[in-house]
């Protein structure tokens, strides 16, 4: 047995706090004492039983959508690395040495601390039902349990196949949940997000019982039975027994004697406090667990303290995260002298289910003497409403929600404070007539943060937060379970307007209206040209003081209704231009479009440092022939371009003069290339690995579906760029989430996430569904694209536009796959008008005299290229010569034969008549 | 396509016929190579605004080093029309040359802020600039 230097007071005098437990509560407490010590007085060592460090378990569900434990991972990773913060994963303490103050670790090491904090939460309980350890029985509490649930589904999946002479059959993987509360219902989701069927199974008279009273249980059985999982209520589970070949569980019996075939069982019936090392260093223990602590979060050693579920407080455990982390704040307020109490807790809570909207907060159960219960239902929608009141219905002592939680986000923190005006207005469907409500800077907005209302507004006016994401980044409101998004944006948005800032979404100065509302004008209005729109709904000018410029001499000379002559900029051109091109209105080069166009878009190629253009013929999904390179080379050598291949496995030329690019297109045509849109604010790649045609792997052709992607969506106009990437498995070779669209091979299809990106801020995207056919999964791709083209911001590309359409992800999903919004035909309508409509960008030019005369070096000189270009060689190939190197002339590096001929002009100057 | 000469006599004025108005999209540019009084090449990028009138500034981008101007987007500020660089987007005044937004950045060394702008008319529908420089 090793062990430390047993003197508590360290060499440079700091003192040392031990947190036992690596959950949430203690990643908050770490995180908080090292914002508020900036003095150094303290150092903290973390010891936590998992092998990773401090994760969102509130948002464990989600890790079937990421896939990826990394990114449940808490806070800024940076925490970590802070030379006074020891963080010890995987290493559970054993044992507390009260006397010594000591704990030792499960290697034997003993550590020395002058400080201890108990944050080691809570353990699922396993109700002692006979058969509760068999293979296939899980709780639902860490990482390791849902990834084990999600191996054991999977494996189910598979063995339930089986062969006939029709083909394959495919049985369904049965699946059920003990516990009908919060957790119980997030389990459920899961399994039927999994692929399984799903039952709950639960002992009271209603789900979350806990929360909800029985109306509100009642309207939540219908919005689950809708989901597509079955309830059973009043049930006690029997026994569990084996399948009688596997040894896995097979058969859940009842108490009045029914029976269900599983599968699968996920046991969520509540939880146990962690309190064993507490109890065995002989500290008091609650009633029903845990350790017992004061208003401060001390025990009865006063230097041991206890946060998080296994701290018992005012006579109870609280299985939140919300408490907890204000348990944490306590005790770092406590240790750097301060004095802070426990204010009570908030037990206000949401279920995190999408679609089933249930929250409640407060004496929702109506417990308080002589309160009074306005309830509004629908039973038909399934939905329930209920705020309970003092006697007098003035002051707001708790609510229900199910099916329409819209009042909860404004309602929760107005708990014990008098509502405005009658109750029942705030339960009408929205616009019912309820009073806005202006909350006090002390109320809570975010529990799981414990930000007050004034918090938020002081980001905005001592902060400089301009933005919902900077109020989040600032004071964290919002980040852990999103409940309070909406009332966060709202407060957030009020205090700008109250600051004088504007909350502008106008274009420019010509354009009052933002990129979205713009599409639906011009859409709804049909307008074709710049001219009608920026007429329609451009700013008025205000009529000029000095009458000589502007108006009068405008309408004289060109003979137009609009007061200015010069109308438009470089930001709102090129948006109406690609607003025009993605409403399916020609070439972009046509009529007045042409002088709408960003300079590539103009050039139909993109410009490098030097004002030459680079040139990306189309290879759909990354395929080309052997013919295909050769031409690409040989043109490449002909007009001396610089090659490379790109990030979306592509070819790139550089180096390519204005007037050389008419010609080189002709090339490419004749040879069977189109463009490749590398310019456009468009479709760029469709990114594939090789898949099951080569790879031992693949169960899908990538490839094959990536061409068709492509091939689809090639020259649609959008917002921003767009890249999508499709893998052949799993493995995801073709890096597919790193893209706005990524597809992902499964056996039984394609998975189908959105809204990732590379780049300075690199995003993964989020599934949006599982397992689709090639049909199914073209129709999701064509309503997210059509949905985003229609109401994401200028240059706003697909990750920051699922985060701020209003519902996240959820409601996009639900727009895209339920039509939500009834506009699922008329998002379809425009994308086959889309793929019918398309063309070639580059032959449409070589086809048209007027459109190719625009692609000479000089007007007065067509042919002859810049005088000024210059290039060196480098590593076998040219690049731009540096302004020093331009310098020094032909006789340093500059090689004038890598530009071409240089013709200055003569005396003479050619007019074209 | 039709040739004529225009031959450009310093003593009978400073103008250059440069092409005919229809070779110009209006707001759009287009680049001219053109020669100053002293015989040195310099390049010209000249406009079409929506009244058919013309303005002309110099096609080197200051900002870029490189020789573009002419395919930036015509729009106005306020009343003023502006071109704005393709580059890194910094918007001048086309009828002065002034940078009214320099997005935070700085000329290349040896380069002012500012374009410089060259007198441009339409005589019977043919582009005429000054180029001469100062006399
Ligand atoms: C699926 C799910 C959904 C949830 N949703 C919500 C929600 O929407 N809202 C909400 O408020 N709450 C929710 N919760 C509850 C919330 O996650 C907990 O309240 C919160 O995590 C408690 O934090 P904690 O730090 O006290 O405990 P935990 O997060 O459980 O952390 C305790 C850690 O201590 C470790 N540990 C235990 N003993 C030792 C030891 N001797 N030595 C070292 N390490 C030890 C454990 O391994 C564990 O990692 C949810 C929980 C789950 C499982
Ligand atoms: S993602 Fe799968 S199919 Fe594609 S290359 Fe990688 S291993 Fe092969
Ligand atoms: S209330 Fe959960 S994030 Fe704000």
């Amino acid at each position: 047995m090793t062990s430390e230097p047993l003197t508590s007071a360290q060499p440079d005098g700091r003192r040392h706090v031990v947190v036992v437990g690596g959950g949430m509560v203690a990643q908050r407490f770490v995180e908080a004492l090292r914002a508020r010590d900036t003095a150094g007085e303290w150092r903290v060592s973390l010891f936590a039983e998992e092998p990773r460090k401090p994760y969102d378990r509130v948002g464990l569900t989600r890790y079937f959508e990421v896939r990826d434990a990394e990114e449940l991972t808490l806070g800024d990773p940076a925490l970590w690395d802070d030379p006074l913060v020891d963080l010890h994963r995987d290493c559970k303490v054993v044992a507390i040495d009260r006397e010594a103050r000591t704990v030792t670790d499960r290697l034997g090491t003993v550590h020395a601390y002058d400080e201890l904090v108990l944050a080691t939460g809570s353990n699922a309980a396993r109700p002692p039902i006979p058969g509760n350890e068999l293979p296939g029985v899980f709780v639902y509490r860490t990482i390791d349990d849902v990834a084990e649930l999600r191996g054991w589904v999977e494996a189910k999946r598979e063995a339930n196949k089986v062969t006939t002479r029709g083909g394959v059959v495919e049985k369904p993987v049965r699946g059920a949940v003990i516990g009908g509360g919060l957790l119980g219902l997030e389990a459920a989701g899961a399994l039927k997000a999994l692929g399984a069927q799903a039952t709950v199974i639960e002992f009271g008279t209603h789900l979350m019982g806990v929360q909800v009273d029985l109306g509100g249980g009642q309207a939540l059985k219908r919005l689950i039975n809708d989901k597509g999982i079955a309830v059973r209520a009043e049930t006690a589970t029997k026994e569990m027994k084996p399948h009688r070949r596997t040894g896995h569980v097979g058969r859940m019996d009842f108490a009045d004697g029914g029976r269900l075939d599983v599968d699968v069982v996920v046991m969520a019936t509540g939880v146990r406090p962690r309190d064993e090392l507490a109890r065995s260093a002989g500290l008091p223990i609650g009633e029903r667990g845990g350790a017992v602590v004061d208003l401060t979060c001390r025990t009865e050693d006063p230097h041991v303290w206890a946060i998080g579920e296994v701290a018992c407080i005012e006579g109870r455990c609280l299985g939140l995260v919300a408490p907890g982390n204000t348990m944490a704040e306590v005790v770092v307020d406590r240790l750097l002298g301060g004095d802070a109490e426990f204010p009570g807790a908030d037990t206000a809570t949401k279920l995190k289910l999408s679609g089933v909207d249930v929250a409640s907060f407060g004496d929702a159960h109506g417990r308080t003497e002589d309160c009074i219960e306005i309830v509004w239902a629908d039973p038909t929608a399934g939905v329930y409403k209920k705020l309970v009141m003092s006697d007098d219905a003035r002051t707001l002592l708790g609510g229900v929600f199910v099916g329409d939680a819209a009042p909860y986000a404004s309602l929760r923190p107005m708990l014990g404070a008098e509502l405005p005006g009658d109750p029942a207005a705030f339960l009408l469907p929205e616009g019912g007539g309820a009073p806005d409500l202006e909350l006090p800077d002390e109320a809570n907005v975010c529990s799981c943060n414990n930000v007050s209302a004034g918090t938020i507004r002081g980001a905005v006016t001592d902060h400089d937060c301009t933005s919902v994401g900077d109020v989040k980044s600032c004071t964290r409101a919002g980040t852990t379970c999103g409940a309070c998004l909406p009332l966060v944006k709202k407060i957030t948005e009020t205090e700008m307007a109250k600051a004088g800032i504007e909350v502008s979404t106008a274009l420019c100065e010509h354009f009052a209206l933002s990129r979205a509302q713009l599409f639906d004008a011009v859409r709804v209005a049909d307008l074709h040209s710049f001219s009608e729109i920026i007429e329609r709904f451009g700013v008025r000018a205000e009529p000029s003081a000095s009458p000589g410029r502007g108006s009068a001499a405008g309408r004289d000379s060109a003979g137009l209704a609009s007061p200015l002559l010069h109308r438009g900029c470089d930001i709102c051109k090129p948006v109406v231009g690609s607003i025009l091109a993605s409403l399916g209105n020609g070439h972009i080069l046509s009529g007045e479009q042409a002088a709408l166009q960003d300079t590539n878009d103009h050039m139909l190629a993109n410009m490098q440092k030097d004002g030459t253009y680079s040139v990306v013929p189309r290879m759909p999904g990354g395929e080309v022939t052997p013919e295909g390179l050769i031409v690409v080379g040989q043109v490449a050598k002909d007009f001396g371009l610089y090659t490379k291949i790109t990030g979306g496995q592509r070819i790139d030329m550089f180096g390519a003069r204005v007037e050389q690019l008419p010609e080189i297109w002709k090339r490419l045509v004749d040879a069977g290339f189109e463009s490749g849109h590398a310019y456009g604010k468009s479709l760029r790649t469709v990114k594939s690995c090789v898949g099951s045609t080569w790879c031992r792997y693949g169960v899908q052709d990538s490839v094959g579906m990536a061409v068709e992607l492509e091939l689809r969506y090639r020259g649609l106009r959008s917002p921003h760029k767009l890249k999508m990437g499709v893998s052949g498995c799993a493995r995801e070779c073709a890096e597919a989430r790193g893209k706005d669209v990524g597809v992902i091979a499964t056996d039984k299809g394609w998975n189908v996430y959105v809204g990732g990106n590379g780049g300075q801020t690199p995003k993964h995207a989020q599934l949006l569904a599982e397992d689709l056919t090639s049909d199914e999964m073209l129709r999701a791709i064509d309503r997210f694209l059509m949905l985003y083209i229609r109401t994401a911001d200028r240059l706003q590309r697909t990750a920051p536009w699922v985060e701020e359409y209003e519902g996240g992800l959820d409601a996009i999903r639900e727009v895209i796959l339920a039509d939500s919004l009834g506009i699922a035909d008329d998002l379809d309508a425009a994308m086959a008008a889309h793929v019918e409509g398309y063309e070639d960008e580059w032959k449409a030019v070589l086809e048209d005299p007027e459109k190719l005369a625009r692609f000479g070096s000089f007007v007065n000189a067509p042919t002859t290229p810049d005088p000024t270009l210059a290039y060196v060689a480098e590593r076998g190939q040219k690049r731009p010569a540096t302004p020093e190197e331009i310098a020094a002339g032909p006789d340093g590096p500059v090689d004038p034969s890598l530009t071409g001929p240089v013709l200055v002009a003569g005396a003479t100057l050619e007019v074209r008549a | 396509m039709t040739v004529t000469d225009a031959h450009t006599d310093p003593t009978v004025d400073r103008w250059t016929a440069v092409c005919r108005l229809d070779d110009l999209v209006p707001e759009r540019g287009v680049a001219a190579l053109l020669e100053r009084s002293d015989g040195t090449a310099v390049q010209v990028a000249i406009f079409r605004l929506l009244d058919d009138s013309v303005r002309a500034v110099q096609q080197l981008d200051p900002y870029s080093g490189a020789h573009v101007m002419s395919r930036g987007i015509v729009g106005s500020r306020g009343e003023e029309p502006t071109v704005a660089s393709p580059v890194y987007k910094q918007v001048f005044a086309l009828a002065t040359g002034r940078c009214l937004e320099a997005g935070g950045k700085t000329p290349r060394p040896g380069l002012g802020a500012h374009l410089e702008p060259f007198a441009a008319e339409v005589r019977d529908g043919v582009v005429h600039v000054d180029v001469a420089g100062p006399a």
